[in-house]
């Protein structure tokens, strides 16, 4: 089941009083988003990526096109009680205390008092907030620490869908990995999370399916291991060795199949560009006295990806 | 997860809104008030032989009026203003609450803090009468309070109007525009008829039966001689109140609802 489902999804800005400019953000988008997965929404500064959250989140009308959430329409005021949203770089009441915010978000809701206690403590525990800051005003928090108040109250409510901005953002390494934890948990229990993100390991690591956009645009959507998969057909292979010099096999590798050799440091990796080449390049290689260390099918990284995606 | 209804989705945002305006130091007027009060007790009484009570009412009632009113333009332009300047309203609106609920809900907190800061106010002033020997003024001193605290509130609503399309200054602006035409548009109307121009009639007509009329409120001078108006002009007052505040507050929320927070 699609827990999301964007059709011809487009929003236009306008800015100035007097003389009007128009600034499309979102230009005809398309995107279903399955359940049960985390899903990775990518893309550069003014993508769209924020838009489409903002709209999914009825925070703004798109000029055109339907976006649904869990079956309802994303404006449908019933369907927020099933999902969790934390903003990018969250702003909260800053005179509120962790605990009160939690309990405010709670009573929003409509949990008990008991229920919005038990919960409290739960979460704000789970993102790793120390029980001596629970009590202090938001107003003295750091980044992190906001960030990872924002991500507990996303979750007062069990959400059955969450809806993360940018999640790792001003937290150090060790948050990040807390909250990349937290992210994989909530997956393993069943809750679909949608997060948009600029932290590519993240994307790597977390990620089921993610879609990239482009001038508001889709540039490319899917499982993130078949766009990885290079676009010549997934037969090529990467063969990594070591104990060769690099130029000393050169003219005899590349002169089989059209595979392309990359010295490094310690050898060689070489590309080729079909499987039955394998035999031939390994020939070569051990005549050279080298040892093979690595074979793997060629894929882009997430970043090549990125940058091809989002270049225009 | 439980069901969520709409009266305790305001009764959340209602509660919050209260407690911002009491952390947010918006409470701190009433020790400027209770100076101004003890000083006028002691001091103004000296100089106005006899005439204490009158003094000590007809000040404090009007103080009541002038901090109110102050606080409810500059307080109430930016109640929701600020939730979309800070972008709290990003994880409000992510929730299971509606526009409108907020708007009602952040109205009615910040009302609850009117009415506490009125309530503070009149207990001030029956204090120092009471320290000025002016029990008899007493009786007029409440109802006074309870209509200054009625006109806040609609007060609070055009603020909130204006505020929900238009910038905190502007909107303070118009809002105080509002709050002294309201206070003479009776008057501008008679004027209007007695200059005997037809134009000028319909226009202050117009202004007269748009805006709210806040001599409707006005009884401080009547609370400075020691008389209290009668049970039905409370009532007509609070009926007023109620429909303006009513009216206001659906237009409000039918601009809110249509805003895009980007």
């Amino acid at each position: 089941m699609n827990v999301v489902e964007i059709e011809g999804l487009s929003k236009m800005y306008e800015t100035g009083f007097l003389k009007k400019k128009r600034n499309l953000a979102l230009d005809g988008l398309d995107l279903q988003v399955k359940g049960g997965q985390i899903f990775g929404l990518l893309g550069g500064n003014g993508a769209g990526k924020t838009t489409t959250i903002k709209i999914l989140m009825s925070l703004i009308f798109p000029t055109a096109g339907t976006a649904r959430v869990l079956g309802r329409d994303a404006a449908d005021v019933a369907m927020h009680s099933r999902i969790g949203y934390c903003p990018e770089s969250p702003y909260f009441y800053d005179y509120l205390t962790a605990n009160e915010l939690m309990d405010y978000f709670g009573r929003l809701f409509g949990l008990d008092a008991a229920a919005r206690k038990r919960k409290t403590d739960e979460l704000l525990t789970e993102v790793g907030l120390a029980e001596k800051d629970r009590g202090r005003q938001l107003r003295k928090f750091s980044k992190g620490m906001l960030q990872r108040v924002g991500i507990a109250q996303s979750l007062i409510n069990d959400p059955e869908l969450v809806f993360f901005d940018e999640p790792m953002s001003g937290l150090d390494p060790i948050g990040r990995r807390d909250i990349r934890d937290l992210i994989a948990g909530l997956r393993a229990k069943g809750v679909s999370v949608f997060m948009s993100t600029h932290i590519l390991s993240d994307t790597e690591a977390l990620c089921d399916d993610v879609a990239i956009l482009r001038a508001g645009r889709l540039a490319a959507s899917g499982k993130l291991g078949d766009l990885l998969a290079k676009d010549d057909a997934g037969r090529s292979l990467i063969v990594e060795v070591q104990g060769v010099k690099a130029d000393e096999i050169r003219g005899t590798v590349e002169f089989i199949g059209g595979a392309t050799l990359e010295a490094t440091p310690d050898g060689a990796n070489i590309t080729i560009l079909d499987e039955s080449d394998l035999d031939a390049v390994l020939a070569v290689i051990r005549k050279a006295g080298g040892r093979l260390t690595r074979v793997e099918p060629a894929k882009l990284s997430l970043e090549e990806l990125f940058v091809r995606d989002t270049s225009a | 997860m439980p069901e969520q209804n709409f009266l305790s989705t305001i009764y959340a945002v209602a509660r919050n809104a209260f407690r911002e305006a009491v952390r947010d130091r918006v409470l701190y007027n009433l020790i400027v008030f209770v100076l101004l009060l003890t000083a006028a007790a002691i001091f103004l009484g000296e100089l106005t032989a006899g005439q204490e009570a009158r003094v000590v009412t007809d000040l404090g009632l009007s103080a009541t009026l002038i901090f109110g009113v102050f606080i409810a333009i500059f307080v109430g332009v930016s109640l929701v203003w600020k939730e979309i300047e800070k972008r709290t309203v990003y994880s409000i609106f992510a929730k299971p609450v509606s526009r409108s609920n907020f708007i009602i809900g952040k109205y009615l907190g910040f009302c609850v803090t009117l009415l506490f800061n009125t309530l503070v106010m009149a207990v001030g002033i029956t204090l120092a009468l009471l320290y000025v020997g002016g029990t008899k003024f007493i009786a007029g001193v409440w109802p006074a309070a309870y209509l200054i605290f009625l006109e806040m509130t609609i007060i609070t609503a055009v603020a909130l109007v204006f505020s929900s399309f238009s910038t905190p200054a502007l909107s303070a602006l118009l809002t105080f525009f509002v709050f002294v035409i309201g206070h003479f548009s009776s008057s501008l109307r008679d004027l209007a008829q007695a200059m005997g121009s037809e134009a000028a009639v319909v226009f202050f007509n117009v202004i007269y039966y748009l805006l709210p009329n806040f001599s409707l409120f006005s009884v401080i001078s009547n609370a400075a001689i020691g008389q209290h108006p009668p049970a039905s002009m409370l009532g007509f007052a609070t009926l007023y109140a109620v429909a303006y505040d009513i009216i206001l507050l659906t237009l409000a929320t039918m601009i809110f609802r249509r805003r895009n927070f980007k």
